[in-house]
């Protein structure tokens, strides 16, 4: 196991190294200079030297990087501080610490995917056992038909509609907007719920459809009907043995999804204006910032590996026939 | 995952066909191989109503996206021309002081079907069938691209195995790791900056140019898993070693054993991977970094009726109703067309 999650890591290092490796020479590679964007339209050479200096951009593309790899487990010294050592470097627009400002950021796409996550899985798995469970039933074909329709709604269809029936025509709520958890719990709940809901709302219709699949698969499975055979009561075979068993593909999707679910975050952030890392990532594109993109790529990134690392470990834990080798 | 009407209805035929299939392709010669499980394809799938009518409307919406210039003939309106602000216009004016359609239901009248757009005026029914036509074939030129280049590399991993699997294999992860929508965004306008200097205006085939460009790049590697899998497997079969006993050069077993077992799923997957590649360029126009103003693009409605939510909520209705059931069927069509090709999976 310990072995498992060492080699699993190792690989995570090497596969951030080479997502920053790529994200660096292809910014770098691009004629964006970032120097001359600042600069502006009418610049004199002698600025546009100043500027290159200030930044670090007249050293060697090679130097520059490995300033920037190296700094990550180190930390760097800038003329205006310490960076302390998980350091992204400092953004070229608004000279913050790259760090600093996705840690900022980070809490709200937090709450957007571990709040979405909850819902839909609760929600989500619940609904597609329970259609499982009565197939063929009233609730059954609601739920499938639901889902089919639900799944077909994107989240910057349905985030502004919610806002018009919620917020703009009935003023039952307030504009979404992220107060931090330790502030006001209650204003960050009232806050991101209307983004969490409706985040949650697409990937439900996706978990119900596969629970449901999932389930019906398991009930059909040789065991169950041998428990069944026996005598165990339904309920009993429904809730202990298939379920056991259709939350393997379930885990296995949600491992997978964790990127789409960034994407999600990513979308709901923009469709209702609020400051995460989708955002930042915007801004940093827009404003050709190599250092604030770095950062928040390679953050996205190490926060996929590590999510799908964690639905490794959770695989064996499920399943015991799973060996983690 | 499917419906459990469908499974019902395919009945009798179910046990039957797969098996036909296997003899039709094992037996028989070569002349009606590839011929034949397409038929028995065809004939489950017109069984399937469902299907049938969702096929229907995913062409519907094609013609219309291939028609646009002729719809706007007729409706006599244009998706460039600000209606609120050309003084050509001036004496039908469709704006009120506030820069807000006149009428009801975002302006709806029998010059302007859809309504206009508040504060520029601009014709939605113009707007919305251009729009299509600029997403739907695009995501056609994309998923094109993406489903031979994931075939290709598939093709190669799955069949020469070994080593060559192996690094396919690790590049493909490495793909994979990638956070797809932050890059999607941080990287459109860095390849954007590859073709014309940031200062300047990029013209939109140049755009369209840098959308098709990072999506292959981060696309292909579903397609190329699923080709693996499946070649991974037919590699053992008899009648791929046959024609290697035979002396069948790699290329000939390739193209002519292994290629025509693997049309299926990759139909199948092309089915699924359109829809989300037309939802991913929405995505991108939708976060400001795909196409922008004033080329029409169904994205580009979005982000437009989330601005204009507050004021003209009936903006976003008739983009958001034509997405929804475009993706509706396409979805549902995605499922009938793997029931016909794979009638197990029904349940």
């Amino acid at each position: 196991m310990l072995q498992f999650i060492i080699r699993r890591l190792a690989g995570a290092v090497v596969t951030l190294f080479l997502i920053g490796a790529a994200t660096f020479f292809l910014f770098v590679a691009a004629p964006s200079d970032y120097a001359s964007l600042a600069c502006g339209r009418d610049c004199s050479a002698a600025r546009l030297e100043d500027i290159r200096e200030a930044l670090g951009l007249n050293l060697p593309i090679a130097q520059q990087f490995w300033q920037f790899m190296s700094g990550i487990v180190t930390g760097r010294d800038f003329p205006d501080g310490h960076c302390a050592a998980p350091c992204l470097g400092q953004s070229f627009h608004s000279g913050d610490m790259v760090w600093d400002t996705i840690i900022d950021r980070f809490p709200t796409t937090l709450t957007l995917t571990a709040g979405g996550a909850i819902c839909f899985l609760v929600i989500g798995v619940g609904a597609g056992m329970l259609a499982a469970y009565r197939r063929g039933s009233m609730l059954d074909k609601v739920a499938t038909g639901a889902s089919m329709v639900l799944s077909s709604f994107q989240i910057y269809f349905l985030g502004p509609i919610v806002l018009v029936i919620f917020v703009y025509s009935t003023g039952l709520m307030e504009d979404p907007k992220y107060t931090p958890i330790t502030e006001d719990p209650v204003a960050w709940f009232i806050g991101m719920s209307i983004p969490v809901v409706v985040m949650a709302t697409i990937f439900t219709a996706q978990y119900t459809r596969m629970a449901r699949a999932a389930m019906i698969e398991q009930l059909a499975e040789e065991h169950v009907r041998t428990a069944r055979a026996k005598g165990m009561s339904k309920k009993y075979v429904f809730f202990r043995y298939a379920w056991r068993g259709s939350m393997i593909p379930i885990v296995t999707v949600l491992g997978i999804d964790i990127s789409s679910m960034l994407g999600g975050a990513v979308v709901t952030e923009i469709t209702f204006s609020l400051q995460g890392i989708g955002r930042l990532a915007v801004e940093g594109a827009g404003s050709k910032d190599l250092p604030l993109t770095m950062g928040v790529m390679m953050f996205g990134a190490f926060f996929i590996l590590m999510v799908n690392i964690l639905t490794d470990i959770a695989y064996a834990y499920i399943d015991p026939r799973v060996r983690l080798s | 995952m499917t419906s459990p009407t469908k499974a019902e209805g395919s009945g009798s035929t179910v046990v039957l066909d797969p098996e036909l299939a296997a003899t039709s392709e094992a037996e028989k010669p070569k002349s009606l191989e590839g011929r034949s499980p397409g038929q028995l394809m065809w004939q489950r799938f017109r069984r399937d109503r469902t299907g049938m009518f969702c096929a229907g409307v995913v062409i519907f919406y094609f013609v219309i996206a291939l028609c646009a210039p002729l719809l706007t003939a007729i409706s006599g309106t244009n998706p460039y021309t600000l209606y609120g602000q050309d003084p050509t216009y001036a004496d039908t004016p469709v704006l009120d002081d506030f820069g807000l359609p006149l009428g009801y239901f975002g302006g709806v009248s029998g010059e302007h079907w859809f309504g206009v757009e508040p504060q520029y005026g601009r014709d939605l029914f113009a707007m919305l069938v251009y729009g299509m036509r600029t997403s739907l074939f695009m995501a056609l030129g994309v998923t094109g691209l993406l489903m031979v280049t994931g075939v290709i590399i598939g093709l190669i991993g799955g069949y020469f195995g070994g080593r060559t699997d192996y690094w396919i294999g690790r590049v493909t992860d490495f793909f994979l790791s990638f956070p797809q929508q932050l890059f999607f965004i941080a990287f459109m306008p860095v390849v954007t900056a590859f073709f014309v200097d940031p200062r300047e205006e990029t013209p939109t085939y140049f755009r369209a140019l840098a959308i098709l460009i990072v999506l292959w790049l981060l696309g292909w590697m579903g397609m190329a898993r699923l080709v693996r899998s499946t070649v991974l497997s037919l590699r053992e079969r008899e009648f791929v070693e046959a024609a290697k006993v035979s002396g069948a050069s790699p290329w000939r077993i390739v193209r002519k054993e292994i290629l025509p077992n693997v049309v299926s799923p990759i139909l199948v997957q092309f089915t699924y991977q359109l829809p989300s590649t037309i939802l991913t360029i929405a995505f991108l126009s939708f976060a400001g970094v795909g196409f922008v103003e004033p080329t029409p693009d169904w994205g580009r409605l979005f982000a437009a009726g989330a601005r204009y939510a507050e004021q003209d909520p009936a903006f976003m209705f008739f983009p958001g109703l034509a997405l929804v059931i475009f993706i509706l069927c396409f979805n549902l069509l995605g499922d009938s067309v793997r029931d016909a090709f794979d009638p197990k999976s029904g349940r």
